[in-house]
């Protein structure tokens, strides 16, 4: 017998849409000279944001954000029942930590780059299965601690691809309630790992594309909608390169988004004038974009429906020193105004 | 365009062919880097590190340095450079632009030393600095010497006798 | 003359090495390409074809990571020469001393100096 709120294959309907009752988005230096600057909260010019090492540097923007969402939404760590929160370092030590000061019952989540969609699909969960009335969702990326776990120290000369991206430097955080004013989550589609046999490290959006391409095509089979359903198709961070071919993926399935898609790495940086090459990535990419632009553009209803994919590529360089090619996610949301 | 015949990639055909279309999309959509102009700047400052490189072994000889050892006293100058550009947070900005130019003369390999051991700072300065100081000379010394050596070997069995 | 030809020599390897980054995929680091100078300038050294071509371009030809490979090599047979088996194991490094300790200590004070900028 299928579940009472699941619809087909991967989504779920909620019968009470969950409430985004408070955002908050900090960023870092670069994004804060990028045209989303007016969207966030706060920008922090110093990367070591006062701290003495990376690492802490995006503890710190990660626990700001949390205290933030907290403090607009006029609630005490004690009055949530869960702080669902990742990022994208070794053993998610930036949420670990940041937990760790807040105290509130945590579940720790790794979806890479999706991490922000995931703790939003799963928080929704919470709520309208009953087991939670307020959820606290985070996530968090730092160029420097990024850079030093994946690729290369931040100091050693190296040439970028044109296909690299650039991670971003920023958290978001959110409050997810059962009952109040604000984005309402609908629905959620959880994504499959998805590998197409993509392995370059610096071609993210290769890599992410078919993942982000599944969950769509599962999402509108479950719900039985189609694209101009949409105001807009938000993915994660898949950059110019990685949107191009996730507009031509969909088409192969029927599905022509290009009109409608956007994306987070994409919106995030000015390509000609930034030095990003393919655009941002992390998971303060689609984190700092959503609690910023998407959720404001939400309250203002200037948008009224959007499907957020937010997409990870779960390697490790362990993973890809032994050649291993790039298992992807996708998590999708349905906001509404 | 669900019939469309002609599209690269078809969902619908056993994953490992759709792995072989993906590959070709991704081939098609993502751009090749700059070769043309990463080679003029790599030409360029590689070019002119070499060039300093020649005014320094110039200057050890001429105040009587043997060539072999005014070669190592010109390494060790240009060693320090790189260690102190790095050190400013400048090696890579000009690495962005140079490439190989940057990589291929033996800052590069002071480069490669320096900027892991800097982010070793925060785990101290043994198994911090220390350690992370080899993570890209490591290989480098490895294979360096390996292969010398073997050419040592070889020269003995195999090389002229000396009487 | 000598510097413009360690111009063009040095600049010209960098060229080359640039083209094959270029060509080839992410798995071809700037370690890779490194261990590759010195294993090229080790092999070059050894049959003969490195030294003509440091007298030919100077620094243009010992600057590049390849003349620490001809350096170890010249070590390696010069210690075979004068210390027979045991040179074998002495020369490479010894030859080399310099260089690498320059690249020890100058690296390991940078890095006690120096905070990462990111």
């Amino acid at each position: 017998m299928p579940a009472e709120k699941k619809v087909g294959a991967q989504t779920v309907a909620f019968a009470k849409p969950p409430v985004v009752s408070a955002t908050a988005a900090i960023a870092g230096a670069k994004e804060g000279q990028g045209p989303l600057a007016d969207t966030f909260d706060k920008v922090i010019d110093d990367p070591y944001c006062g701290e003495d090492s990376w690492e802490r540097a995006e503890r710190r923007l990660l626990q700001e954000a949390l205290e933030m969402a907290l403090k607009k939404a006029g609630l005490k760590p004690r009055d949530v029942d869960y702080l669902l929160a990742g990022d994208l370092l070794n053993q998610i030590i930036s949420a670990n930590f940041a937990a760790r000061a807040l105290a509130i019952p945590f579940i720790g989540l790794y979806g890479a780059c999706s991490t922000i969609y995931e703790g939003l699909a799963v928080g929704a969960m919470l709520i309208d299965g009953g087991f939670a009335e307020k959820v606290l969702v985070g996530s968090s990326s730092h160029y420097a601690t990024a850079e030093k776990q994946f690729r290369f120290p931040t100091e050693q000369g190296v040439q970028r691809t044109p296909t690299a991206q650039w991670t971003v430097t920023g958290a978001g955080a959110l409050i997810l309630t059962a009952t109040g004013t604000g984005p309402r989550v609908t629905h959620a589609t959880i994504g499959r790992v998805v590998d197409l046999g993509a392995g370059d490290p610096y071609n993210m959006g290769a890599a992410m594309a078919p993942a982000a391409a599944d969950t769509m095509v599962h999402h509108f089979t479950d719900t039985r909608r189609r694209v101009a359903d949409y105001d807009l198709l938000l993915t994660g961070d898949l950059g110019f390169y990685g949107k191009t071919l996730l507009e031509e993926l969909m088409r192969s399935y029927g599905h022509d988004i290009a009109e409608r898609h956007n994306d987070c790495g994409i919106l995030i940086f000015d390509r000609e004038n930034q030095d990003v090459h393919a655009g941002g990535s992390g998971c303060g990419c689609p984190a700092t974009v959503t609690c910023g632009l998407i959720m404001r553009r939400l309250r203002e209803r200037k948008l009224n429906r959007v499907l957020g994919v937010g997409t990870g590529a779960l390697l490790s360089p362990l993973t890809t020193g032994q050649g291993e090619t790039i298992p992807t996610v996708g998590h999708a949301v349905v906001l509404e105004s | 365009m669900r019939q469309n015949a002609k599209r690269a990639f078809d969902p619908g055909k056993p994953l490992e062919m759709q792995k072989q279309a993906y590959k070709k999309m991704v081939k098609k959509v993502s751009p090749k880097p700059p070769v043309i102009r990463n080679s003029i700047w790599a030409f360029a400052v590689g070019g002119f590190i070499c060039a300093v490189g020649q005014a320094f072994l110039t200057l050890f000889q001429g105040l009587g340095l043997s060539t072999l050892d005014a070669g190592t006293a010109t390494a060790i100058v240009l060693v320090f450079i790189a260690a102190f550009l790095t050190g400013l947070g400048l090696y890579d900005e000009i690495a962005r632009f140079a490439g190989a130019g940057t990589i291929v003369p033996i800052t590069g390999f002071a480069n490669a030393m320096v900027a892991p051991a800097l982010e070793g700072r925060t785990e101290g300065i043994v198994m911090g600095v220390g350690a992370r100081l080899f993570s890209v000379a490591g290989p480098i010394l490895v294979l360096g010497i390996t292969a010398a050596w073997l050419v040592g070997i070889l020269y003995y069995f195999l090389g002229p006798r000396t009487p | 003359m000598i510097f413009l030809k360690a111009f063009v020599v040095g600049g010209l390897i960098c060229v080359a090495v640039q083209i094959l980054m270029d060509r080839t995929n992410f798995k071809v680091t700037p370690g890779h390409v490194l261990v590759g100078l010195v294993t090229a300038g080790v092999v070059l050294s050894a049959v003969g074809a490195y030294e003509p071509f440091v007298k030919f371009a100077g620094a243009g030809a010992t600057v590049p990571l390849s003349g620490f490979g001809h350096i170890l090599a010249q070590g390696a047979i010069k210690g075979v020469q004068s210390g027979g088996l045991l040179g074998a194991f002495n020369g490479a490094v010894a030859a080399a001393a310099g260089g690498i300790t320059a690249a020890v200590v100058f690296g390991y004070f940078a890095a006690l100096l120096f905070k990462p900028k990111g």
